[in-house]
């Protein structure tokens, strides 16, 4: 005999992302970043685009275990839907936006039907393949891009016709972080339904995946593409606030970068993308203002250390510590 | 009645290499059989095209009379054909829970929904509840995988299988490894399975074969010696010769 108890108790063993102390100090620090931070808006901005884009890659690194070193073209597609969006057709920002996660999302609907057929190094190099071959093609097609000069020039209107983007980047600080929100309640939601369950199996064991009758590429189809529409988000936000977009949006850096973040942060957590992004930006700003030349030797001591000591990254060294106070 | 599960003249050829050749077999509904054969004896190769991960080089498959041979592993599941590995293939790790609300969610079709999960259907809660319960694995329910003891694991490789609901289930040497102090409850849980389940048991394990099955078929290098009642495949001289003498006297 089973009892209501039970079913509860089955409840309780799927385990949830659930909003937690790590989420409020995040609220919290973005609140303080606001009153005190006068001077660092543009950069706290770029922290919060670089959360995005790293919140993107862990839907479909984290979760589903699709391996990308380039991530970047979607935040590069993104970037540059925006602004050209900005400059022939409208200048109203969430529209913009919307255009980007969709110029984005198409980027990823069509590149996953290769990449997902592959798996480990092959799916690796497939990724990175595609990034730079956007790379390439934006870089010769100065008509539409403006090649290595970038886009720019354009204007971004009010964001709800109310507030106006202005020089300390109050606003561009303020909607970037909303737009934040937004997309880590969206993931929140999507990791703890049927498809992230479904990523974590397929991630896990695809082979057994398939012998339960799930369509292992469809369903990967659909987490890649959220996850390029996504980086789309980040990308056109950075074109929005930043009024221009350069061929570094698509480059190999960018791709590199954020699985560093992803890294030092910890993957399949959400909240690791948000640590890492807060950390690697940070620390290179710090680092590059101490030192011009070497600051990136710090960069790869901190990715030493982390490695070393923190394998799950710092969101799994956060879990770990957490799960022994709960013992106690 | 359409049989659950039908070979019909299955070959298989890698070159000049007759992995498969000719195989024939009917499984009835709810029917324990067993496929024995020594090392080498093509099961495994059987057990793929079967599964739909290798597709024969002539004959046909058909489950519950429907023709499954063209048909992908993914697609043979949907419509009630499941098995397990003989090596876990388990969610490390995820929880025991997790596991069975995998196969779960998939069986209901759910696998792919963006906002809902299935721990929101007190259903099929109970329904996890209530399999996890009968293998004695409800305590162990938030755990994860790369926890628990290996027997343990073996039981929740045949709960993802049964929690799919399958009119055929194929066994890929279930006792494998298991060491005696565990292997009651997975005895007791085969022993338990669902009356109307086709089960095709692929094993080494003399002792459970003729305890478990009603009929064996013994393949060797790739084709059917012997299909018949356990008793009769007990007594035949070539069988013993072939498999079961070797045993013996090894």
């Amino acid at each position: 005999m089973t009892t209501q108890s039970d079913a509860h108790r089955v409840v309780q063993a799927f385990r949830r992302q659930r909003y937690n102390l790590a989420d409020l100090a995040l609220v919290l620090a973005a609140a303080l970043t606001l009153l005190f931070g006068e001077y660092y808006l543009a950069l706290a901005a770029f922290v919060v685009i670089m959360a995005i884009f790293a919140l993107s890659l862990d839907l479909a690194q984290g979760y589903g275990g699709i391996e990308s070193l380039g991530h970047a073209a979607f935040f590069g597609v993104g970037a540059y839907a925006a602004a050209l969006y900005a400059l022939h057709f409208s200048s109203e920002p969430v529209s913009g936006l919307l255009v980007a996660a969709v110029a984005a999302g198409v980027v990823g609907l069509v590149s996953g039907f290769a990449v997902l057929r592959t798996q480990g190094l092959t799916q690796l190099m497939l990724t990175l393949a595609i990034a730079t071959l956007l790379y390439e093609l934006a870089n010769v097609a100065k008509a539409i891009t403006n090649g290595d000069d970038g886009l720019s020039g354009y204007d971004v209107a009010p964001v709800f016709g109310l507030f106006q983007f202005d020089i300390y980047g109050y606003t561009g600080f303020v909607y970037a972080f909303v737009v934040l929100v937004l997309v880590y309640a969206l993931l929140k939601k999507l990791v703890n339904s049927s498809i992230g369950q479904t990523a974590q199996g397929i991630r896990e064991n695809q082979t057994r995946m398939r012998m339960l009758g799930v369509p292992v590429e469809r369903r990967l189809w659909v987490l890649y593409t959220i996850s390029a529409a996504l980086a789309g988000v980040a990308g056109g936000l950075s074109a929005q606030i930043n009024r221009i977009v350069g061929l570094d949006s698509l480059a190999f850096t960018l791709s590199a970068n954020v699985v560093v973040m992803l890294a030092l942060g910890g993957t399949g957590r959400l909240y690791g993308a948000l640590f890492g992004a807060i950390l690697f930006v940070v620390l290179s700003d710090r680092a590059a203002a101490i030192d011009p030349t070497n600051w990136l030797a710090v960069l790869g001591v901190v990715l030493i250390l982390i490695v070393r000591y923190a394998p799950d990254g710092l969101a799994g060294f956060v879990a770990r510590w957490s799960a022994k106070r709960g013992q106690k | 009645m359409t049989a659950a599960l039908e070979l019909q003249g299955l070959c298989k050829q890698f070159g000049q290499l007759k992995v498969t050749q000719d195989v024939s077999l009917t499984l009835e509904k709810g029917v324990r059989h067993a496929l024995i054969g020594p090392n080498g004896a093509g099961k495994s190769t059987l057990v793929h095209q079967i599964t739909g991960l290798i597709s024969p080089s002539r004959g046909r498959v058909l489950l519950n009379g429907a023709d499954i041979t063209d048909l992908s592993p993914e697609k043979r599941v949907k419509l009630g054909l499941a098995r397990t590995f003989q090596i876990n293939s388990l969610f490390n790790r995820l929880t025991v829970a997790e596991n069975i609300g995998l196969a779960i969610s998939a069986r209901e079709g759910r696998d792919g929904r963006l906002f809902s999960s299935i721990t929101q259907s007190p259903e099929l809660m109970d329904e996890a509840a209530a399999l996890l319960h009968s293998l004695g694995l409800l305590d162990l329910a938030d755990r994860v995988i790369s926890d628990l003891a290996y027997g343990q694991r073996r039981l929740i490789e045949i709960a993802l299988a049964l929690a799919l609901k399958p009119s055929v289930l194929l066994l890929d040497e279930p006792v494998a490894g298991v060491p005696s102090t565990e292997g009651a409850r997975l005895f007791d849980l085969l022993e338990r399975l669902p009356q109307d389940v086709a089960v095709l048991v692929i094993e080494h394990d003399m002792d459970l074969v003729f305890r478990f099955a009603q009929r064996i078929t013994v393949l060797v290098e790739g084709a059917v010696l012997v299909e018949g009642s356990v008793k009769e495949v007990r007594a035949d001289p070539r069988v013993r010769a072939v498999y079961l003498g070797e045993r013996h006297h090894g």
